[in-house]
């Protein structure tokens, strides 16, 4: 657990250069509400509270809440996210290793639902920001994040899946021309492609430790990639944007690499994480194109969570010395 | 070279076979006294065939085998055999067994044994009396007797023999050192189970590439013949009886079948240097090569034990420091089972005593939640999904333990190894299966008793049913006779007849004074009926049941009543 | 027509309201028929969870009729020879939830006892052949009786009759070869649960 909190660092560090000191403060509230929370449903629940936290399970719960969370979101959102995560979505089912859905995602989800502004509303990358104006100072995030401060015009601003969400029937390239965004990316949207870089490079050495298997993450981003080449129609006004932005974009890399490997709440076999992870990217693509909000890395987690178990049952590995493979239901046959 | 097929799964734990192969096998001088268990086998027991005080020689007979299944015992050495009890033996359960303790007298004088000059003009049935004579069974660790393993089947003829030289556990180098040491031997008993099976096709010996030197040993004797020594990569378990067949040949024995289904025999280099001493040499099973090791050990080494040495014998040998051993285990870090006292004795099956230091095998931690990070399941040699079998023996769901091929785990610890949440997986299944076995006795048992039940309920009913159906017929009979005797003329029926009689009877007593004296009997006989049953019934009513209460006070209203009834008739006879 | 049935919205949502109500009905009993499932009885289900001791503790004459009493609604904890693992089998059948057992029939037993008859001071009275309900006693009027052994359920029935107390619930040996791998150390969490409830009783 303590290499997955070290491997979010690259892209820790790409959030914080593109858009300033809010995902930090994020984190440190995530981890301080997190850890409270663990530590006082664990002495309601009589557990023994030293020998839970030392697995680091909350801190990592409190982590990805944060680094999903946009920068300079009031301090309450982030406590209630975090609160929510760990007592209902964690302890409530029975602590670790038992909450069958991803606690930091339930949390991100409920967030969504009901605070959709500030929710919504993300900070402008580094290099667009207007001229003379700069990301808010540390002192001045805090009083953003805590006193309610309004951050100077120009510091909040669209994300590339907002973009193509809103595309007022404009032509791919036309958006690739007229927005800032796109015109002045290196590969797939300023700001956001070096963020998916950073926790692409953490997810390698995940891969690399050999902490998760390739299976999920392979199956999720493969299949993002598949359908948005499918659907791509060479940049009409309805098109949902290409393959690159889609990787490279919102949540893609942060899920595939930290989300949806969440050992707990997704598929067991290897099999099963094939299936798992392409159903994901299968629900991504879907509500990101068709659907209501921009990105969808937390619903469609959630929604292949609920899967899960379903998938387990069909996805048994074929013991030695049996033909084929059974499905968990079946009863055993008497010969 | 032939091919050999990669097992999924297996883990590399540190080997730690090194340091107890820097001596040649050893020999320990013979214990004082040796406990031999009666039963060391898989099968049913055998009858014992020694009295208490008898002087028993080297390899003298100390069981009988009775039955196909079951397997004699021997003794070790010469002595007096002292008692004939439960002892501990090596056991996980920690538990006793019938034992026989033979006071050794040091001459260790053998009875008078010869074995077979020519094993090839021998039938295979006769080389199979001999081997079960000699009390062999696997020695590998399940200790299946191996004449039956090597037993003629009429369904399939056995064209592969497979020779299990893996050793793939840690620590333990018996194995490597009977190869290394006892080359001739092995390959002589190779050719007798060869002459047993009639020459199956093909003769292999499996081994890990960890032991070059064996190999080196074996070469210069398999040049002639047929045997193929094929080596393969070293990982655990690779020695399981199944992985070797899988990795050798690339099939699949059937899950809950047998080698013999695919047509092949798989044996342990112990037991075919056994298989040749019994037959060439006609001595019976009673020593074994034993590696004691570990850190807590001062001498690491391989040793000729007698069976029967009591492993406390074998530690003071070794420069056993106790304080610094964190546990004493029989067989293998990976497979072992913790001994709880050193007065245990070697049996065929012991191929290591290991007796770690504190920092070699670490005392257990507390488990962790299980997260199912999933590499238990990438760990498992016959591709079970461990964590989810674990889920499910928390939650004692037996029908899906089943569904997930609990019973097709080989226990080989390899998921509990890499467990980072430290979950003795490997216990939780075991017991499940003890449980889920000791379920399905159940409910034989409950079936019988239930078949049993309601075969006695039917029979009360039939019971009834007949004096039900002898009631009616004799009412019928009367009801015939009465309706006969009112038409008829008197004297012809039954029931006329009876009625003469008892006119008879009543004539004869007719004096009253005689009926008055019978009269008289029943009422003193019934009065202290009487007071009999209110006895019982204020016995009843102070320390007895419910049930027997009311058993009471019906037999004392019964009582009464009779009472009540002869007062009646004797007021009737004196009015 | 459709076009007169489309200008009335009633008629229409009718019109379609009924004949999907016909459809699925049809698709609904086609299914119950053809998927039917041929199930045990519940009463023979019951009955096959029950540790067909047929004692009585649980004041029916034998396991059976309980079964058909459960199955008639009544408790389901009134099995101490079954004990709580049959309670919670029963419950998963019935998918209610498990009681615990009901201490009014009796406690539940760790081991298992079978009957043995002191046979020289047996007098030969036929009373526990005939208390036995599952036939296990063997012997004759005037001669001694015997136990088989392998067909004692352990209901202690022919206890009681005994005019000479010559019969005693012995446990069953629980030798090396009944043994199995005992439960490992339960996890730390279970631990502090233990812990909790052992308070408890202290308190």
């Amino acid at each position: 657990m303590q290499l997955v909190l070290l491997s979010t660092l690259p892209g820790f560090l790409a959030l914080s250069y593109q858009f300033g000191w809010g995902t930090f403060i994020n984190l440190i509230i995530a981890v301080v509400t997190s850890l409270i929370a663990e530590s006082a449903i664990l002495a309601l629940r009589n557990r023994p509270i030293a020998f839970y936290l030392k697995d680091y399970s909350a801190a990592v719960t409190a982590v990805l809440l944060a680094l999903a969370l946009p920068p300079l979101v009031p301090w309450w959102v982030v406590v209630v996210g975090s609160l929510f995560s760990i007592v209902v979505a964690k302890q409530l089912y029975g602590g670790i290793g038992y909450n069958p859905f991803n606690p930091a995602m339930v949390g991100y989800v409920v967030l969504l639902i009901s605070f959709p502004i500030e929710m919504t509303s993300w900070v402008t990358p580094i290099s667009l920001l207007p001229e003379g104006v700069t990301h808010p100072g540390l002192w001045e995030s805090l009083s953003i994040v805590f006193a309610g401060n309004t951050p100077v015009d120009g510091v909040t601003g669209a994300t590339p899946l907002d973009l193509f969400k809103h595309s007022n029937g404009l032509v791919v390239d036309q958006i690739y021309q007229n927005e800032a965004l796109f015109s002045q990316a290196s590969f797939a949207g300023v700001g956001w492609e070096w963020v998916n870089v950073g926790f692409l490079i953490g997810g390698l050495i995940l891969l690399k430790t050999r902490i998760f298997t390739w299976h999920g993450p392979l199956a999720m981003l493969g299949t993002l990639a598949l359908m948005s080449i499918l659907f791509w129609d060479g940049g009409s006004s309805d098109s949902p944007g290409s393959p690159i932005m889609h990787l490279f974009s919102g949540a893609s890399m942060m899920g595939a690499f930290f989300i949806l490997t969440d050992p707990v709440s997704s598929a067991v076999s290897n099999r099963g994480r094939l299936i798992y992870g392409a159903l994901i990217g299968l629900l991504v693509y879907v509500i990101r194109a068709w659907g209501n909000y921009p990105d969808a890395m937390a619903f469609a987690v959630l929604l292949a969570n609920f899967a899960a178990p379903f998938i387990d049952n069909y996805t048994l590995p074929r013991t030695y010395g049996h033909t084929d493979r059974r499905k968990a239901t079946e009863k055993q046959e008497e010969e | 070279m032939s091919r050999t097929w990669e097992t999924p799964g297996g883990v590399h734990p540190p080997e730690n076979k090194s340091q107890s192969m820097t001596q040649s096998i050893g020999h320990l001088p013979i214990p004082g006294t040796l406990v031999i268990p009666l039963h060391q086998h898989i099968g049913s027991p055998s009858k014992i065939d020694v009295t208490i005080g008898q002087a028993v020689l080297k390899g003298q007979t100390l069981t009988r085998a009775t039955l196909s299944n079951n397997l004699p015992v021997h003794a070790s050495t010469s002595g007096t055999v002292i008692a004939i009890d439960d002892q501990p033996v090596a056991h996980p359960s920690g538990l006793t067994a019938p034992c026989v303790t033979i006071a050794s007298d040091g001459r260790d004088q053998w009875i008078e044994h010869v074995g077979v000059t020519d094993f090839r003009r021998c039938g295979p049935l006769d080389l199979l009396q001999i081997i079960t004579d000699a009390g062999i069974a696997g020695m590998g660790g399940a200790g299946f007797p191996s004449a039956i393993k090597l037993s003629p089947s009429k369904d399939k003829a056995i064209d592969t023999l497979i020779i299990n030289a893996t050793e793939c556990e840690p620590y333990i180098t018996a194995d490597d050192a009977a190869m290394r040491e006892k080359a001739q031997d092995l390959i002589q008993g190779i050719e007798v189970v060869c002459h047993i099976l009639n020459d199956p096709k093909r003769v292999v010996i499996g081994i890990e590439d960890n032991k070059p030197q064996a190999i080196k040993a074996l070469r210069p004797y398999i040049q002639e013949s047929s045997i193929e020594i094929v080596p393969f990569p070293t990982k655990y378990p690779s020695g399981g009886e199944k992985q070797l067949i899988y990795i050798l040949t690339g099939r699949e024995v059937p899950s809950g079948g047998l080698p013999i289904d695919l047509g092949m025999v798989c044996l342990n280099i112990g037991t075919l240097i056994a298989i040749k001493r019994a037959v060439i040499d006609g001595e019976p099973l009673i020593s074994r090569i034993t590696t004691v090791t570990g850190g807590a050990c001062g001498v690491n080494r391989n040793y000729e034990v007698l069976i029967g040495t009591p492993i406390s014998h074998l530690l003071t040998h070794n420069e056993f420091d106790e304080k610094n051993c964190s546990r004493l285990i029989m067989g293998g870090p990976m497979m072992g089972f913790s001994l709880t006292s050193t007065d245990v004795p070697v049996v065929k099956t012991t191929s290591c005593i290991l007796a770690p230091g504190h920092s070699e095998i670490p005392a257990d931690t507390p488990a962790q939640a299980c997260i199912r990070c999933g590499l238990c399941a990438e760990a498992c040699p016959v591709s079970l999904l461990p964590q989810q079998l674990f889920w499910y023996a928390q939650a004692k769901d037996q029908e899906r333990l089943e569904a997930h091929n609990l019973f097709d785990c080989i226990e080989c610890g390899a998921c509990s190894y890499v467990c980072p949440s430290n979950i003795p997986l490997v216990q939780h299944y075991r017991s499940s299966k003890g449980e889920i076995r000791k379920a399905n006795i159940d409910k034989i048992d409950a079936d019988n008793a239930r078949q049993r039940f309601e075969f006695r309920k039917l029979r009360l009913e039939q019971a009834d049913e007949q004096r039900q159906a002898k009631r009616e017929a004799r009412r019928l009979v009367t009801e015939q006779a009465r309706a006969t005797s009112n038409t008829s003329q008197p004297g012809s029926s039954a029931a006329d007849i009876i009625a003469a009689a008892q006119q008879r009877v009543i004539t004869k007593q007719a004096s009253p004074e005689q009926q008055k004296a019978k009269f008289e009997r029943a009422l003193l006989a019934a009065q202290s009926r009487l007071q009999e049953a209110e006895k019982r019934l204020i016995e009843a009513t102070t320390n007895g049941s419910k049930q027997q209460q009311t058993i009471c006070s019906a037999s004392v209203e019964s009582a009464r009543q009779k009472v009540d009834q002869t007062q009646y008739r004797l007021r009737e006879l004196t009015d | 027509m459709i076009d007169s049935i489309a200008q009335q919205p009633m008629l229409a949502a009718l019109i379609a309201l009924v004949s999907l109500g016909m459809v699925f009905g049809a698709l609904l009993g086609f299914a119950a028929e053809k998927f039917k499932v041929q199930g045990d009885p519940i009463v023979e289900q019951i009955d096959n969870l029950l540790p067909q001791t047929q004692c009585g503790q649980c004041g029916f004459p034998g396991c059976r009729p309980y079964a058909q009493s459960i199955a008639d609604g009544d408790a389901i904890n009134k099995c101490p020879p079954g004990g709580q693992n049959t309670i919670n089998s029963i419950a998963n059948l019935l998918d209610v939830p498990a009681p615990a057992l009901d201490e009014e029939h009796g406690e539940e037993e760790e081991i298992k006892t079978i009957a043995y008859i002191r046979e020289d001071e047996c007098i030969g009275c036929t009373k526990c052949i005939q208390a036995c309900p599952v036939d296990a006693i063997l012997g004759a009027a005037k001669l001694m009786h015997t136990v088989i052994v392998s067909e004692c359920t352990g209901c202690d029935l022919c206890v009681e009759p005994c005019p000479v107390d010559c019969i005693d619930m012995l446990p069953v040996v629980q030798g090396i070869v009944q043994w199995h791998w005992p439960n490992p150390p339960t996890t730390i969490d279970l631990i502090a649960t233990s812990k909790m409830s052992s308070q408890e009783d202290a308190a």
